[in-house]
């Protein structure tokens, strides 16, 4: 997909990441998928010369992305929020060992948390891990930036860290795009034990290399073109990074701007001479007052979180309104049901959960699209916190309540997670021998970042074959002796193997296997959809309550019910939307009345 | 001074929203005005509500739309208009879909659809424009063409002419081109006139 020099294209900021990237030269990306970062990977790919990869977590992916690095290749890892903490070990340590090649670690936060379970600003990792950050504001911010970062890297000798936010991963816009270069490193052993052996001798000899490159990184600051100065009027100066920057603009675009491109370390002059430039100092920041408590912290006084929110996503209203109270008068929202995210109609998982909501059991989830599970009308998820929680929370449980209460836990977790970080609790499970059952929802695929394979999927990212993972037998190999494989969708016959194993005095995997209806395999295939036999519908629900789309509830009058010559008391009956059935017959599995077929009964 | 506007796309997850978006962005970038649209992805776009934001003009900052800011609004569900009020202003012009899509509350039985919802707007006197999605699919002989009915619609109330539109789609659009125009061209007599 190489493209012609210097030409405009219409791309969003993950796109523009993954242009920049091939731009720059890199040779080697490794990643695991994850709102708002996936799409970048999966626009890298289409470009020549470039290996990539999916990576069982961002763990990882960051060592991968390490050793490349030592080879000396440039290297992008690309990850959400949440994924640096899965990678933090090794991040913190890369910090001390540097690089070869430039090594590049794109990081997608997520205020407002439109796809994730917190909204932690990852600001705090550069500082924590003594790195410096570069933050782009917009798609053509993003493309030049990461080239940026890949001169930083190696010209400073350390892992670049390069935060993304939704509304940048997200946004579309016009930009110039320009032709590919190659790393300066040349690829080859390099060996150098002072260096990449962290053993302490070595570490605290690396760890003086890190203070004397933070002092030469904070020089760089001041003189880099990514921190810009924009001369307004001077009552009030605005110190500000990212999309709230583009934000404050809006809101405020006759006043005096220090525009940060290097989030971390800070460009010191260049933040005394503005604060002294101008009459009131503020600081617009989304999420956490990290350059608001740094710029204090040089004896400068500003406003910050005092004014502006702390907590989810800016936009210009809301800069405006906190620093003006000016704000336009607005209608008032309508009262309307919501309409939150559903399981798609044929969805393997949605029968997991209604089996589960008809048992009295504490069920731990795990991070996927069956963390829906846990919306009405199934509502079967007890907890949820991070990816592969699920079975170490389950096994927590079980060890406080002792007895015979393991017979009320599961875990439940999707096969991708359970690959990312579910392997280690499985075998805790089994070595420190819990009772509980571990569900794993096996789809084939990382479903809800949008079908990535997996190391279980029998591809690769690159559209390779690729060994598929046997999770039975690695379930067999951590210690599990009770694994057991059903299909989902046979909703009866996965009751009886869950009552069974969560009786058992032992650990317990039900590995629930049954593809995702979204992989191309599945889209392929002739559906024949379901319908509902008014004649024998009585209205009992039992269909409606698998919360499926294709579904609803159709309510009747008396008068009605009668007209129809159903009983008077009859409140409704159900309906199948064609157009929308999956044909998976999970609702005609709990149907008792045989109202569901696929042609419609009687006809 | 070149024209500005903010456009925001709502409706449920899988109707085309975002092609249409595209289709709207390119239309708009080819009269040499500065575009930025802002999408959700992930575990929004699971048969959830979602939005599309669409700006331009000379020069845009935010990709967002602010509260009270949205000119137009193309939803492509009936409800889904009226779930973006506060975004509307009194001269906001709203393309809606005729089309209803049971939110899992309403299809499981448990809340009534709210059936009177435009006429919220029509209270509010926001300017309102039903467009039958469905129907002119239908009679266009594509079932997935009524998010090009809507585009349609709104084209007439942006200063883009209808043959850029036309190119944008011949360019875009790799399969059922003459289906998408068609209903293009329907859903643009609904706003013309």
């Amino acid at each position: 997909m190489a493209k012609a020099d210097s030409e405009k294209l219409w791309l969003s900021g993950n796109e523009a990441i993954a242009r920049g990237a091939w731009e720059a030269g890199v040779t080697v990306a490794s990643a695991y998928p994850g709102t708002p970062s996936t799409e970048i990977l999966e626009n890298l790919v289409k470009y020549d010369d470039v290996y990539t990869e999916w990576a069982p977590n961002e763990k990882v992916a960051l060592e991968v992305g390490l050793g490349a690095s030592f080879a000396g290749a440039r290297v992008l890892v690309t990850m959400k929020h949440v994924g640096l903490n899965v990678a933090a070990d090794p991040l913190f340590t890369a910090s001390y060992t540097g690089c070869r090649g430039g090594l590049v670690i794109v990081n997608a936060d997520d205020p407002e948390m439109h796809s994730s379970q917190n909204e932690q600003d990852n600001r705090n990792y550069a500082f924590a891990a003594k790195l410096p950050m570069l933050e782009p504001s917009d798609p053509q911010e993003a493309l030049t930036m990461l080239k940026e970062a890949f001169e930083l890297s190696e010209k400073y000798d350390t892992p670049v860290l390069f935060r993304t936010t939704t509304r940048l991963a997200h946004v579309k816009s016009l930009i110039t795009v320009g032709r590919r270069i190659l790393g300066p490193v040349e690829v080859k052993i390099a060996k150098n034990p002072a260096k990449f052996v962290m053993l302490p001798g070595n570490a605290r000899a690396r760890r003086q290399a890190m203070v004397v490159r933070q002092q030469e990184l904070l020089a760089f600051a001041d003189t880099y073109a990514g921190n810009r100065l924009e001369k307004g009027d001077p009552k009030r100066g605005i110190i500000t990074a990212g999309v709230a920057y583009l934000h404050a603009k809006e809101a405020l675009p006759d006043a005096s701007f220090l525009k940060l491109g290097m989030s971390w370390p800070l460009p010191e002059q260049m933040i005394r001479d503005f604060a002294a430039s101008v009459d009131e100092l503020i600081i617009v920041e989304e999420l956490d007052p990290f350059h608001e408590i740094h710029i204090k912290a040089m004896g400068i006084s500003c406003i910050g979180k005092e004014k502006i929110p702390a907590t989810g996503e800016l936009n210009a209203a809301i800069i405006k309104r906190s620093l003006t109270g000016e704000g336009p008068d607005l209608f008032a929202p309508a009262e309307m049901p919501m309409r939150p995210p559903n399981m798609c109609p044929g969805c393997p998982h949605r029968a997991v959960f209604y089996n589960l909501s008809k048992l009295d059991v504490f069920v731990s989830g795990d991070i996927g699209c069956y963390t829906l599970g846990f919306l009405p009308p199934l509502s079967a998820m007890d907890s949820c916190v991070c990816m592969g929680a699920s079975i170490g929370v389950a096994h927590g449980l079980t060890k406080a309540m002792g007895g015979d209460q393991y017979k009320k836990t599961v875990a439940v977790i999707g096969d991708s997670t359970f690959l990312h970080s579910g392997i280690n609790s499985l075998a805790n499970m089994a070595y420190n021998k819990s009772h509980a059952t571990v569900l794993i929802l096996d789809n084939r695929i990382t479903a809800m970042t949008g079908q990535q394979q997996n190391p279980a999927s029998g591809g690769t990212l690159m559209g390779e074959a690729a060994h598929a993972i046997d999770l039975e037998q690695l379930c067999r190999a951590v210690g599990v002796a009770h694994v057991t494989t059903v299909n989902p969708h046979d909703i009866s016959g996965t009751m009886k193997v869950l009552k069974e194993e969560l009786e058992r005095d032992a650990t317990s995997v039900i590995i629930c296997r049954a593809p995702c209806v979204l992989i191309p395999e599945m889209r392929q295939k002739k559906i024949t959809p379901l319908t509902i036999s008014q004649a024998h519908c009585t209205g009992c629900q039992a269909c409606v309550r698998l919360g499926c789309p294709a579904i609803s509830w159709q309510p009747l009058t008396p008068a009605e019910a009668k007209e129809l010559g159903k009983k008077e008391k009859q409140k409704g009956y159900a309906r199948i939307s064609a157009e929308m059935c999956n044909g998976c017959g999970q609702c005609q599995a709990v149907c008792k009345f045989a109202a569901i077929s696929e042609v419609e009964v009687g006809s | 001074m070149k024209p500005s506007g903010n456009i925001l796309f709502s409706g449920v997850g899988g109707q085309g929203i975002l092609l249409a978006s595209e289709i709207t962005a390119y239309a708009l970038l080819a009269t040499g005005l500065d575009v930025k649209k802002s999408e959700v992805h992930g575990m929004a776009q699971r048969g959830g509500s979602v939005v599309a934001n669409l700006r331009y003009g000379e020069k845009v900052y935010s990709p967002l739309i602010d509260p009270g800011q949205a000119d137009f609004v193309v939803a492509f569900e009936t409800m889904e208009a009226v779930r973006y009020l506060p975004f509307m202003h009194q001269k906001t012009k709203v393309v809606v879909n005729t089309h209803k899509i049971a939110p899992p509350s309403v299809a499981t039985g448990k809340a009534v659809y709210p059936h009177a919802i435009l006429e919220e707007l029509a209270k509010l006197k926001i300017a309102t424009f039903p467009v039958d999605g469905f129907g002119i699919a239908r009679s266009v002989g594509e079932i997935r063409a009524a998010n090009l009915a809507l585009v349609g619609a709104l084209s007439s109330f942006l200063p883009v002419g209808e043959e850029v539109f036309l190119a944008v789609m011949e360019e875009r659009l790799p399969r059922k081109l003459a289906e998408n125009i068609a209903a293009f061209k329907k859903g643009r007599q609904i706003t013309a006139a």
